[in-house]
């Protein structure tokens, strides 16, 4: 009889699989990084900067800018959905300036005590309607939102481009009907770029950062929420002094120049 | 468990035992897996469990997981077994390579496997653009989505779990049952078949697990809406941003739903062939 010894094969393929499950799952995991402080007067060492989405471009920019400047510098950055790196702060993410799309997500940061000192506005922002390039559902303005064989993104409610656009549909009182509520607004901006959606709402930077794939449309009513953006030096930096260097250069003239470049508006 | 068989003297109790070097590594695994869930337990908001496992939002996430994790258990089934068995029983140059191909997606990160199924199934995919164009049928952002990309996801692990059980299975049977004029389908349907269905069962509840716990690839590919596309583990991820207590308390409900599922299966179906 040799039925009996089934189980043990078939056992240890599983085992396998589940194993290999297990690395995936752990590999996915990773990726936080550290930074390793210095006490040197001026800036040096390794900076983290912790900033939204939606300043992905911008921040890059001035920290090659920072890098340049102050040889022997590392900024690293982390860009995601402002709510979600306030999560991460309160977590004890190991991380030196926290860059925020809303003063709301800031200020969840900064009334847990969290931050070294009280956070600066650098930019403004406002929300435009995103379509793809040729703009294949030939939409005009929000009141397409609320068409319902219209595949629409909206970013959800819980992240700052989302709550800002809860307030536009109140002001100009349309009932949007979205097919998806992404989590960031690179997310609901990736939606438009692959030619999924019809029409998304995300801010003006973010379409200009898209470049000629994705086609920008104004509406009134963006007036009506505008995004502050505050940043603040944490309180557990590693690298303060760094850290304040950064702050510095982002509300410098150059800085306001490559954020105003990008599509934010000044403070 | 039973005995093994072609292992030769029985070896004495001296040499069988545990290697001391082992017990303090394994002993570091076991807190390793475990510590995190013990966490989990001790940040759970005991008292407003009950409010937030109650909120529609939450119970409507639930059934959408419990729904889309066994429907792509489903189709992993129907097409998956048959490929498994063509994987362990074909004879044809490539099949190496064919394996290869259909297990990447148990190593692809699954939010890569979410942009693959655009470049596939999205409006300007390979097979989407002319089933939007011909049919009128657009695929992401639904909830057939989500069941697609939890197939795309977990499939190769049932896959891989028929075609182990299909090599181990005895042939001679099939043999057998054809000598006694079983047609080829016959054969398979009675003989094999049964033969492995402890097999299938493992590669199922490892499939429907894997199918409850995806995230990337759904995110990705069916994005995230109350009631058509967000499943639970979207839903903890959401949460998480504004109410971490509620996150762990949503986290909670997952981790006793898939224990509990799959310690009933366990009961049922593998532990009865042991």
């Amino acid at each position: 009889m040799s039925v009996p010894t089934r189980p043990s094969l078939r056992r240890s393929a599983c085992v396998a699989v589940a194993a290999s499950f297990a690395l995936g799952a752990l590999a996915a995991c990773g990726g936080s990084s550290d930074d390793t402080g210095s006490v040197a007067k001026g800036p040096s060492g390794k900076i983290v900067v912790l900033a939204a989405s939606s300043l992905t471009e911008s921040f890059t920019a001035l920290g090659k800018a920072f890098e340049a400047e102050h040889p022997g510098t590392t900024v690293s950055f982390s860009f995601a959905a402002s709510s979600e790196l306030a999560t991460q702060v309160e977590q004890g993410a190991p991380a030196d300036v926290f860059a925020s799309a809303s003063p709301a997500t800031m200020a969840q940061v900064s009334d847990g005590g969290n931050t070294a000192g009280k956070p600066v506005t650098f930019a403004r922002n406002t929300l435009e309607i995103a379509v793809p390039a040729g703009n294949p559902a030939k939409v005009t303005g929000l009141e397409d939102f609320a068409k319902k064989d219209l595949t629409i993104a909206l970013c959800a409610p819980e992240v700052p481009c989302g709550a800002a656009a809860d307030k536009v549909f109140a002001a100009a009182e349309v009932t949007p009907a979205p097919d998806t509520l992404e989590a960031d607004v690179k997310a609901t901006l990736a939606k438009v770029t692959l030619g999924e959606v019809d029409a998304a709402l995300v801010y003006k930077t973010d379409v200009i950062a898209a470049g000629d794939k994705v086609q920008g449309i104004d509406f009134p009513e963006a007036a009506d929420a505008v995004n502050d953006y505050p940043i603040a030096v944490l309180k557990d930096a590693g690298n303060p002094t760094t850290a304040q260097a950064f702050v510095d250069l982002v509300l410098s003239a150059g800085g306001q120049k490559v954020l105003s470049e990008a599509g934010f508006q000044r403070p | 468990m039973s005995t093994r068989r072609g292992v030769g003297a029985r070896p004495s109790r001296r040499t069988t035992g545990l290697p001391a070097v082992l017990v303090p590594l394994a002993t570091v695994a076991v807190l390793f897996l475990v510590v995190p869930v013990i966490g989990l337990l001790v940040r759970t908001p005991w008292r407003t469990l009950g409010d937030v496992l109650s909120r529609d939002a939450s119970i409507e996430a639930l059934r959408l997981s419990l729904v889309c994790a066994t429907l792509a258990t489903a189709v992993s089934l129907v097409l998956g077994v048959p490929l498994a068995w063509v994987l362990a029983r074909g004879d044809f140059p490539g099949r190496s390579v064919l394996r290869a191909a259909v297990t990447v997606p148990l190593v692809l990160p699954p939010v890569v496997g979410g942009v693959a199924l655009f470049a596939a199934l999205g409006r300007r995919g390979l097979v989407g653009r002319p089933l939007d164009e011909v049919f009128g049928i657009t695929l992401p952002f639904t909830t057939a989505a989500v069941v697609v990309a939890e197939t795309f996801v977990a499939m190769p692990f049932l896959v891989i779990a028929v075609e182990g059980a299909l090599r181990g299975a005895d042939r001679r049977y099939d043999e057998a049952a054809a000598t006694l004029g079983a047609s080829r389908w016959y054969t398979f349907r009675r003989v094999t078949l049964p033969l492995v269905a402890p097999g299938v069962a493992a590669g199922a509840v490892l499939c429907w697990a894997r199918a409850l716990g995806e995230f990337g690839a759904t995110i990705t590919f069916a994005g995230n809406f109350p009631g058509t596309t967000r499943t639970m583990p979207i839903e903890v991820y959401i949460t998480l941003q504004q109410d971490p207590a509620a996150a762990v308390a949503l986290s909670l409900v997952l981790l006793v739903v898939s224990v509990a599922v799959l310690a009933g299966l366990r009961e049922r179906w593998l532990t009865s062939t042991g």
